[in-house]
């Protein structure tokens, strides 16, 4: 398993891998939006915790589609599941590799562009907070996505239309925590459904995923 | 080591071959025959468990075989003594210099997998089978793109593993000069025309 | 006799084809009269007005938008255990017709929404619930839809489901939290107390039933197409496999 891991975020980071595309996304929607919307603080920093949180959503659905077809075009997949490796295994560190390359990357940027969007100061620690909690739901529901659309020619289209309802709960909770956080509020609740939306996916997700490779490989 | 049953399997629902039975012991080697579209690629997927049998038994251990496919597995950026050591570790070995040697690799050990030619990327996917250390392969078209020195390499590989105990079932179209090989005609395996039109029965 | 002979395809469609004529023809009959009985022989209410007999379309069609995802998770779940193709493909066939019913409750709510909060539409915890039901559907959809293989869509589907059910659920109750709105309770519920008087009331269960019926009604057609297209399909099979 340590293998796989170390192999895939290796694969991310070597050239070709996809690795910062991610980050350079969501710096892109930080920077975007206050053009679109205008430069006035008020606003921005009341919409800021919805657009951190909608941009990490993106960035992490723009690497998701690879997360397995490549294992299935080039034959590895096929050989990871007759090798002594559980798929449920392969699931799990696969989405925990995705979380290492997209979803820790994000959370480390994110008060950078906190700034860019004038978050309430108030607000960082929660957004830290929230966005470390929930980004590994957002791998892990990925994952299931993506082992679900791996044998389709043009998966990466319908992996969102599948992926996106899926995060409406992290989403909601996520970027609540940051505006309560922010509004000076208590913000531990969301946090904490935040953080059980998490936990809940890493216990169930991995083995719905294993179903639907299996599936995939018949 | 291997035991067939009355085995039938399909190929996107359409059942290709049936009444298949067979046995194979430890240090022996079978070879499959029949032309394309015979059912060779089906048969050895069913054996390695990638895809259920549509009636019959296969009775071997799931943790004694590995399977070799027409993709190799390689990922183009790791060099090849990386994908061999990802392939060793992930079942549990750690050993690939032996592995490299066997396939003549050694010098090329450090290069991208990108960066081989054909050849090299098949010998590197069959150098893998080495380092998995399961004793029962199954190899679907093993030789395709090797020139005739590598295939005597991989000949010499196979025979070293079936000498230690190990076992093989390889789908090929050329000799790979093993006399030793039981050969396996697919051809009166075919299934019926009963069977071949079972595809989605309960609906007919 | 089991109940698990209707999984057989031909019993399917022997029984099916003898059901549809009187569930149909039962349906026209209780959707006929609960909407003329609704939209013509009761009061105008004494705040809404006429409007609120949008209610006979609104609230019987948010129901089987509900319903018919519940029906698509037992049809997935009994797939992925008995392997009945037939339980699979009614889950397939009930899809759009829920999604349509989606759409319908939407519209009517938003129709019935603007003469009296003012506006078509809001972000109220309803809505926004319905909103991403419908997105649940089109993703489901969108997967059968893609794969080729039967089977495969089958499983794949059932245990997008299956997933797609908790993460809904949890949907409904993220919403709830996030902002508590306009709309009224729940018009109808077993435990109610005060909520539709009976005028109104009577006509509206009429209307529920027929719009089960029709739902009934619209699966068992689809579901009865789709076992005729892989019927074709099967036989385009043997006939390759004896030419």
């Amino acid at each position: 398993m340590r293998a796989l891991l170390w192999r895939d975020i290796r694969l991310a980071i070597r050239a070709g891998g996809g690795f910062g595309l991610g980050l350079a996304f969501f710096l892109m929607v930080a920077v975007l939006v206050p053009l679109g919307v205008g430069p006035e603080g008020a606003l921005l920093s009341r919409i800021a915790p919805g657009i951190l949180w909608v941009g990490a959503l993106l960035a992490s659905l723009l690497s998701l589609d690879r997360m397995f077809a490549l294992d299935f075009e080039d034959g590895s997949l096929d050989l990871m599941a007759v090798s002594p490796l559980p798929l449920e295994a392969v699931a799990a560190v696969k989405a925990l590799a995705h979380w290492l390359v997209t979803g820790v990357p994000l959370v480390l940027i994110s008060p950078l562009l906190g700034v860019l969007l004038s978050l309430d100061p108030a607000g960082y620690v929660w957004l830290v907070a929230a966005l470390a909690l929930g980004s590994p739901a957002l791998s892990l529901v990925g994952c299931f996505g993506a082992a679900l659309t791996v044998g389709l020619k043009r998966g990466g289209l319908i992996l969102s239309l599948i992926v996106l309802p899926m995060y409406v709960p992290t989403l909601i909770f996520g970027a609540e925590a940051v505006r309560r956080g922010a509004a000076g509020a208590e913000a531990m609740v969301p946090l904490l459904l935040l953080a059980a939306i998490s936990l809940g996916s890493a216990a169930l997700l991995p083995f719905a995923s294993a179903a639907a490779i299996r599936a995939n490989l018949k | 080591m291997l035991r067939v049953v009355d085995l039938a399997v399909a190929r996107g629902g359409v059942p290709v071959l049936e009444g298949l039975g067979f046995a194979l012991a430890a240090g022996r080697v079978m070879v499959l025959r029949g032309p394309n579209g015979a059912g060779k690629t089906t048969l050895l997927r069913t054996l390695a468990g990638l895809q259920p049998a549509l009636s019959g038994r296969i009775e071997a251990d799931p943790d004694i075989l590995t399977y070799s496919g027409h993709a190799d597995g390689l990922k183009a950026t790791l060099t090849v003594a990386e994908n061999l050591a990802f392939w060793a570790a992930v079942h549990g070995q750690s050993q690939i210099a032996a592995a490299l040697d066997a396939m003549n690799l050694t010098g090329l050990q450090d290069r991208r997998a990108a960066d081989l030619s054909a050849g090299q990327k098949r010998r590197l996917g069959l150098a893998r089978l080495r380092v998995t250390g399961r004793s029962l392969w199954l190899m679907d078209e093993p030789t395709v793109s090797l020139d005739a020195a590598s295939v005597g390499l991989f000949g010499a590989m196979l025979r070293g593993h079936l000498a230690q105990g190990g076992a093989a079932i390889v789908a090929t179209h050329i000799d790979l000069g093993l006399p030793e090989a039981e050969v396996l005609d697919l051809g009166p395996f075919k299934a019926g025309q009963s069977r071949q039109g079972a595809f989605d029965e309960a609906f007919l | 006799m089991s109940i698990w002979e209707y999984a057989n395809p031909k019993k399917f469609m022997q029984t099916s084809a003898w059901a549809l004529p009187w569930v149909s023809g039962l349906a026209v009959i209780l959707l006929v009269a609960g909407l003329v009985w609704g939209f013509f022989f009761t009061p105008d209410d004494y705040k809404q007005g006429a409007t609120v007999k949008i209610i006979y379309l609104h609230v019987p069609s948010a129901m089987m938008a509900i319903s018919a995802w519940f029906m698509m998770l037992v049809g997935s779940l009994i797939w992925l255990i008995r392997r009945h193709h037939v339980s699979a493909l009614t889950a397939k066939a009930a899809a759009p017709v829920g999604l349509t019913f989606t759409v319908i409750g939407l519209v009517t709510g938003a129709i019935w929404g603007q003469p009296m909060w003012g506006t078509w539409w809001a972000w109220d915890p309803r809505l926004t619930s319905f909103l991403i039901l419908g997105l649940f559907y089109l993703g489901y959809i969108a997967l059968w839809a893609a794969i080729e293989d039967p089977d495969t869509a089958a499983d794949l589907t059932s245990v997008l489901c299956m997933v797609g059910s908790v993460f809904a659920f949890m949907s409904r109750y993220a919403v709830l939290f996030w902002n508590q709105g306009l709309h009224q309770g729940a018009s109808v519920s077993v435990a109610g107390g005060d909520q539709v008087s009976n005028v109104y009331g009577l006509p509206l269960a009429v209307c529920v039933a027929g719009f089960v019926l029709l739902f009934v009604t619209l699966v068992l057609l689809r579901t009865r197409t789709e076992i005729r297209a892989r019927r074709i399909k099967a036989l385009i099979a043997r006939e390759r496999a004896v030419a």
